[in-house]
């Protein structure tokens, strides 16, 4: 077993949302420990990667990775989603260190990104924006303005990871990578448990043009 | 004078070439006077096409990154369509930013109820902290807006074609005492006062008016309070501030008339001056329920007294 999920079992009391917790965790990992350049000193260095965590249900895996890394103590989430505990259910930027974006209703984070992505390049900043999305999430019209939008101002700092778990109540196999390919974005597929090709592909930068990674973590029973 | 969306679009634009930390962000909408600006700053001028909910959090977006976002299109869809945005995206994220809702009540009165927006103001007023303004010409809209981008927190301003003539100072949360008198204190909110000057003229009453909706001015209300007799009058949903009348005169007893847009869709076109008209909020409009409110008679039954006792 790993440290983190040590942590994560820690936090008790929001079942209704583990397989989305557990879903997210090869990704959340391999984010923080080899891809995104960002630390617990650095969270207000506008020079920071960051990652926005739109799908803020079942942040288990999330408050787990960072607390492992260091952002807040680890003897926070034993009280999670308490009245008194500053980790709730869905995060809260202004409450918990390292969290980006406040989240939880779904459809915000990717429309928040492209524009932390605008904000950051008329500043000259070249840090990345990466943005965990479920699969489900996809449904909300929201998103679908910023994916044509993102490509047409060739926001190349903007990486938007898809974990698949194959959660969405009328999916088709293949149908997300296709869309956003469709809209004009680097498009990969990879195995969403896997760390090696999640760190390949994550740490791709395309040039002149948005990414994104679709994780599929379709099992998710016996972990 | 100027109409008050170009006033808007050149402070903007002027804000923007003189300071590196404000964005502007639009959603086609007045797009014919923004185009020069966006032009030369395309970095930091960005139309996001039809898409006013990525208007929305495109703005918030950039306020994470420290930037100072303007953000404009009808009031309609800025705030009624995208509330959700305004209400996580700024106000749940905690970031400031000044959003521009252009039509109000009825500017677009051809264009019918999907254009008009007169509920915006009390649905922003479901928001925490949010500091809600209503130019009243193009003048104020000048100075409200250079004063919005160059404060924190998020703030709305309101313009439209309705315009005062007389043009006043922002002080943030202050009312300007326009008239004194013994009797019953009328509140002009917004482009209403020259309706309310006309229709209190030979009347002994005290008018105050401010462009500041929020912060409400509960001690400029009380200090300049005659007869405990208040007339609100604002050019959005009939009631918005009665709730701050109320707070501030919570140990006076005391009337309130509400005057403002009504809750009946009209399902009307025609001008703008009509749709003042329809509800009441004209000179003519405003007298008569004046009358109503201030006879004599209406003293008669005390703190029971109301609009029914004042007519029986």
């Amino acid at each position: 077993m790993s440290e983190t999920t040590r942590l994560m079992g820690l936090m008790t009391g929001d079942e209704k949302h583990s397989d989305a917790a557990t879903s997210t965790l090869d990704v959340l990992r391999v984010l923080y420990e080899r891809v995104l350049d960002v630390s617990p000193e650095r969270v207000a260095d506008v020079d920071r990667d960051r990652l926005y965590l739109s799908k803020g249900h079942g942040p288990m895996a999330y408050y787990a990775v960072l607390a492992e890394r260091g952002f807040f103590p680890a003897s926070w989430l034993a009280g999670w989603g308490g009245y008194d505990s500053p980790l709730g259910h869905h995060p809260d930027r202004n409450l918990v260190p390292g969290v980006e974006i406040s989240s939880g209703s779904l459809g915000h984070g990717l429309p928040l990104a492209v524009g932390t992505a605008l904000g950051l390049r008329a500043q000259g900043i070249d840090s990345r924006v990466v943005v965990l999305v479920g699969d489900a999430e996809l449904d909300e019209g929201s998103n679908h303005e910023a994916l044509a939008l993102a490509v047409a101002l060739e926001l190349d700092a903007l990486t938007v990871v898809v974990v698949d778990n194959r959660s969405a109540s009328y999916a088709v196999a293949g149908r997300i990578e296709e869309r956003f390919r469709t809209e004009g974005w680097h498009a990969v597929t990879v195995d969403g448990r896997d760390h090696d090709q999640l760190e390949k592909a994550l740490a791709h930068r395309a040039v002149g043009r948005p990414g994104v990674v679709v994780a599929e973590v379709v099992e998710v029973v016996g972990r | 004078m100027r109409d008050a969306r170009r006033q808007f679009a050149a402070t903007a634009a002027d804000l923007v070439e003189s300071d590196d930390s404000v964005a502007l962000v639009y959603a086609e909408i007045s797009g014919q006077y923004l185009r020069e600006v966006e032009a030369r700053h395309p970095d930091r001028v960005v139309n996001v096409g039809i898409r006013e909910q990525l208007l929305v959090n495109v703005g918030a977006g950039m306020a994470l990154t420290g930037l100072r976002p303007i953000v404009h299109t009808f009031g309609s869809f800025l705030v009624e369509r995208a509330f959700e945005q305004v209400k996580l995206g700024f106000a749940h994220q905690d970031v400031g930013g000044v959003l521009v809702g252009s039509g109000g009540s009825f500017d677009v009165s051809g264009g019918g109820r999907t254009h008009q927006s007169p509920g915006d103001v009390a649905l922003l007023d479901t928001l925490p902290d949010i500091s809600l303004h209503a130019p009243g010409n193009a003048v104020e809209t000048d100075m409200v807006l250079r004063s919005a981008v160059a404060g924190s927190g998020l703030h709305y301003v309101r313009v439209v074609g309705q315009a005062n003539a007389c043009t006043f100072a922002v002080t943030s949360g202050n009312f300007h005492v326009v008239r004194r008198g013994a009797g019953a204190t009328v509140v002009a909110v917004g482009p209403v006062l020259d309706a309310v000057v006309a229709a209190t003229a030979g009347r002994d009453v005290t008018v105050l008016y401010t462009s500041t909706v929020r912060p409400f001015d509960a001690r400029g209300l009380r200090a300049a309070l005659g007869s405990p007799e208040v007339v609100l009058v604002e050019p959005w949903l009939a009631g918005t501030s009665a709730r701050h009348v109320a707070d501030a005169l919570r140990d006076v007893p005391h009337r309130l008339l509400a005057l403002g847009v009504d809750r009946v869709e009209h399902r009307r076109y025609g001008t703008p001056e009509q749709h003042v008209g329809a509800h009441g909020l004209d000179a003519a409009g405003i007298a008569r329920a004046l009358e109503e409110f201030l006879r004599p008679a209406a003293r008669c039954g005390g703190q029971g007294a109301n609009r029914r006792a004042a007519t029986a």
